[in-house]
């Protein structure tokens, strides 16, 4: 009877973000709403960035917190707002028909399957050598994770930090010429829309 | 007995991962609202940077968080990016879903 | 000095360059000026190297100067380099020389025309292109001048494109060339598959080991290449057409440079000539000395002026044909300079005539243009003397070389050679007497109006009288007095010094056989005289041989009839087979897509369930790798 013995808190943590995780991706798929959806999003993001802690990487739960949940979330949440489509979507059929539905739940069935299968035919331990402790880019417990992760952006992946600048600023470029109202003479005609004059192929 | 149990294993934040990968997975197959596909795809993110920071603690290697900070960056440019097509399509059509959308068909 | 030879092809090319952005501003006559500087700048050049290869030791006189690597494929590697020796530099100086002269004259001489720049840019370009040729270091690099003097000429000889007759014998001249080029891409295949190089200075040291008959097939075939180039049997036909150019490209391509490239090359490509079997240069000496003579049978009976200087040009060209076959390369050479100064000078003389009859060509309507044209008229007598083979002039010394080392390689072809000297004699004096003296002929019922002729500009006459000088010293080059007098034997040594054939007749013999060319020149002229000054005997011009004993209408109608048809049916297979092979395999493309087409239904989910799919079918492979 030393069931709570067993109960590290660890074992407490992993089990609480764990649970708040899968059920608020539930909640993503099976919410009608898209605006509930999107709070139950907030949940898995917010579990997920708890097991971040778990696993100590501090700064990255930090930035799963800001990133995601404070500006990525928001930003759905305003869109759904302005755009008001945010009515309740019939879940009961589907438009590509019932195969669409069987074949998504075999494929997410062998996409949980598989890996799964994976990591029991190795023994519940995934592959892949360990690098010695003394490796520069080993983990060294005593220094804050931050301090290393940054010397890490900044110097061995220095030219991809670089370039991520860049997609941001593609990014930023994109979704201003996107959202830009556009002007009735700028549309352009759809080649493969047969006019009438034309004759079909 | 009780000892394993307590024992968090780097397995179970895999197990774990696979099961949030695979829930984004059949939710993006699953739903028409192009918003909602996209909160999938970021569920899909998630469950893969949950592996790398587990993989960074279980082989003591500090770039596989460096990594989640890249997928965190790419995520948000693809957010930006994505919300902006959907601001674009569904102001032309507010009931749109993604079933809708089918003008580049072959 | 030698290090400046880069400056010889590219003054001409900067020229070129120049005229080609700025020349329709420059307009006339500036930018002929800056074409005539171009090439004298070139000559300038051409001519201190040559003082720097002169103060070298006889057996260092071999440079070969690298811009750049051009090609490098494997084993394959071709360098852009400048050959210095005295082969190439004679060539260089010869060109340069001559082409400076003739762009002078064409100042004048396309005076009016209102593609005036046009024409510089052209001949700024050929005169480049004309320069790689022989200066080039390898055989391709020989090859790329050899193209670009082939494209020069096409553009020359149809410069007044819109008369049809001018863009068709461009045309022919271009599609007759390509035949003669095939010879020399396999001349250059074959070489690199022999000797693994392209470079002079390699394959003619390894040519001794070349195997005879390797070497005997890459010597013809090279020959194929120079025929075409130098209008030979059976290749000749486009030069005659090729009079429809101006004047002063009929003189500077079609006479003086570029139809004497084939000669070049044979002359550059000795040893391997030596090293091939006999009949090889039999063969060459044989198609040489035929060519001659077809080619002055023709000439007899010609009535356009041009059209016998482009006849004579042929049958010339045949005679440095048959110096190489004989192994008398400096001969050749000889010749070669020689007939570019009194055949530069005859076509600038007869272009002279041209324009002083305002556009008129047909000897028949011509007569005693002496009084009119004092100095056209001793210039080109001058060149008639020298072609003519009458001492002291400068074709004499270089023919009687050749009939001389032809008559020791056999005595036949000495014999139609000089019935060739003799033909030559006379149809050259026909010319002359037709031209010059004689009544006046201009004004008949039909032209009753005709103009006065009147002699030309000054920049017409200049080049002309220089040539006429040249025409009649050029001869002190290679003097047969002993040794001592054999200037340009001993400069060409260290170039054909081991494949040349010595002269083994005696003394008396030589002279002997000078004597008697000499006589056959004047037995030529003198029945000319008779014929065409004193009219005391009709004139034997049978047609067939105006019509080129009908060698020109019998390929057309072979060429229209069963040729064509051959054609016809090679076109038909290509359409039916070889393109319904290819549109086969686009219509069962397009098919196949128009079905696969359907796949893309535009519904992203459908495309997701794609990707997920493929992901599980990459999960599985994976897992079987690992755990089974």
């Amino acid at each position: 009877m030393n069931l709570l013995e067993g109960l590290t808190p660890e074992l407490v943590v992993f089990v609480l973000a764990g649970a708040v995780c899968i059920v608020g991706a539930l909640g993503v798929v099976l919410n009608a709403n898209p605006v509930h959806a999107a709070l139950s999003l907030v949940a898995t993001l917010f579990g997920v960035a708890v097991l971040f802690l778990a696993q100590e990487a501090n700064f990255l739960a930090a930035v799963q917190i800001i990133v995601y949940a404070g500006a990525i979330v928001v930003l759905f949440l305003f869109v759904l707002m302005l755009l008001g489509v945010d009515r309740a979507e019939d879940l009961s059929i589907d438009a590509l028909g019932r195969g669409q539905r069987v074949a998504a739940g075999i494929v997410g069935l062998g996409i949980l399957a598989l890996p799964l299968l994976a990591l029991a035919s190795t023994g519940g331990e995934a592959t892949g050598a360990r690098p010695p402790t003394t490796a520069p880019n080993a983990i060294d417990k005593t220094t804050p994770d931050i301090n290393q992760l940054g010397e890490s952006l900044f110097t061995t992946y220095l030219l991809a930090f670089e370039l991520t600048s860049v997609l941001l600023v593609i990014a930023v470029v994109g979704a201003v010429v996107l959202a830009r109202k556009v002007k009735r003479a700028d549309y352009v005609e759809d080649p493969l829309v047969p006019t009438v004059s034309e004759a079909p192929r | 007995m009780t000892g394993s149990i307590a024992q968090v294993t780097p397995a179970w934040y895999l197990v774990l991962a696979s099961v949030v990968f695979a829930i984004g997975a059949v939710g993006l197959l699953v739903r028409r609202n192009p918003l909602v596909m996209f909160m999938c795809v970021e569920l899909m993110l998630n469950a893969v940077t949950l592996t790398f920071v587990t993989f960074s603690r279980m082989l003591n290697d500090v770039n596989g968080q460096t990594v989640v900070v890249f997928v965190l960056v790419v995520a948000a440019a693809e957010v930006v990016v994505g919300l902006g097509i959907i601001v674009a399509l569904l102001r032309k059509q507010p009931t749109a879903t993604a079933d809708d959308l089918t003008v580049l068909k072959g | 000095m030698l290090d400046l030879v880069w400056l010889v092809p590219a003054l001409p090319l900067a020229g070129f360059l120049i005229l080609v952005v700025l020349g329709r501003r420059m307009g006339e006559p500036r930018a002929g000026w800056l074409a005539t500087a171009m090439c004298g700048g070139s000559f300038v050049v051409t001519a201190i190297v040559m003082v720097a290869l002169v103060g070298e030791e006889e057996e260092n006189r071999h440079h070969v100067l690298t811009l750049f690597e051009w090609i490098k494929v494997g084993g394959f590697r071709v360098e852009l380099g400048f050959l210095v020796d005295p082969l190439s530099i004679t060539m260089a100086l010869l060109i340069t020389g001559i082409g400076t002269l003739i762009h002078l004259y064409s100042i004048s001489y396309m005076h009016g025309d209102p593609k005036f720049s046009k024409f510089f840019i052209y001949m700024n370009l050929f005169v480049f292109s004309m320069l790689i040729l022989v200066l080039g270091s390898n055989m391709l690099v020989t090859f790329l001048g050899w193209e670009g003097v082939g494209a020069c000429s096409y553009l020359l000889i149809a410069f007044w494109f819109s008369k049809d007759a001018n863009a068709s014998a461009g045309k022919k001249a271009f599609v007759t060339n390509r035949i003669g080029d095939w010879g020399f891409m396999c001349a250059m295949f074959l070489t690199f598959a022999t000797v693994g190089s392209l470079d002079y200075s390699v394959v003619l040291e390894q040519a001794p080991l070349i195997a005879p008959a390797t070497a005997t097939a890459i010597a013809l075939l090279l020959f194929l290449g120079a025929c075409g180039k130098s209008a030979q049997l059976p290749l000749f036909v486009w030069l005659p057409d090729a009079m429809a150019g101006p004047t002063p490209v009929s003189a500077l391509i079609h006479a003086a440079t570029m139809v004497t490239a084939g000669v070049y090359l044979m002359t550059r490509v000795s040893p391997i000539l030596t090293q091939s079997y006999d009949w090889a240069p039999s063969i060459i000496a044989w198609v040489g000395v035929i060519t001659a003579l077809f080619a002055a049978t023709i000439a007899l009976a010609q009535t356009d002026i041009k059209k016998v200087l482009a006849y004579s040009t042929v049958s010339q060209l045949g005679f440095m044909f048959l110096a190489i076959g004989s192994g008398a390369y400096v001969a050749a050479i000889f010749h070669m300079i020689t007939h570019a100064f009194f055949k530069a000078l005859l076509f600038l003389g007869a272009g002279s005539v041209i324009h002083g009859m305002h556009d008129e060509q047909d000897m028949r309507r011509m007569g005693n243009l002496k009084k009119y044209m004092p100095i056209t008229a001793a210039t080109f007598i001058v060149g008639w003397l020298a072609i003519a083979g009458v001492p002291p002039f400068a074709g004499f010394w270089s023919k009687d070389e050749i009939l001389l080392s032809a008559y020791e390689k056999n005595p036949a072809l000495w014999f139609v050679g000089l019935v060739t000297a003799l033909l030559t004699a006379f149809y050259m004096s026909r010319q002359v007497f037709m031209v010059f003296f004689g009544e006046e002929r201009w004004r008949d019922a039909d032209h009753a109006d005709a103009p006065e002729p009147h002699e030309s500009p000054w920049k017409m006459t200049l080049p002309l009288v220089v040539l006429a000088g040249l025409a009649t010293m050029a001869g002190i080059l290679n003097l047969p007095f002993g040794n001592r007098t054999h200037f340009l034997e001993r400069w060409l040594e260290p170039v054909v010094g081991e494949s040349e054939h010595t002269v083994t007749a005696a003394a008396s013999a030589q002279i002997g056989l000078a004597a008697l060319a000499v006589v056959g020149s004047l037995v030529g002229v003198a029945v000319a005289y008779r014929i065409y000054y004193q009219h005391k005997m009709e004139p034997v011009e049978p047609a067939i041989m105006a019509e080129g004993w009908k060698y020109d209408t019998s390929i057309a109608a072979f060429m229209g009839g069963p040729g064509r048809e051959a054609f016809e049916a090679t076109a038909t297979f290509d359409g039916t087979v070889i393109d319904g092979a290819v549109n086969g395999v686009a219509t069962l493309v397009s098919g196949s897509g128009t079905k696969l087409r359907k796949v893309q239904n535009g519904f992203v989910r459908t495309y997701a369930l794609g990707v997920a799919v493929g992901v599980v079918a990459l999960l599985a492979y994976f897992l079987s790798r690992v755990t089974f």
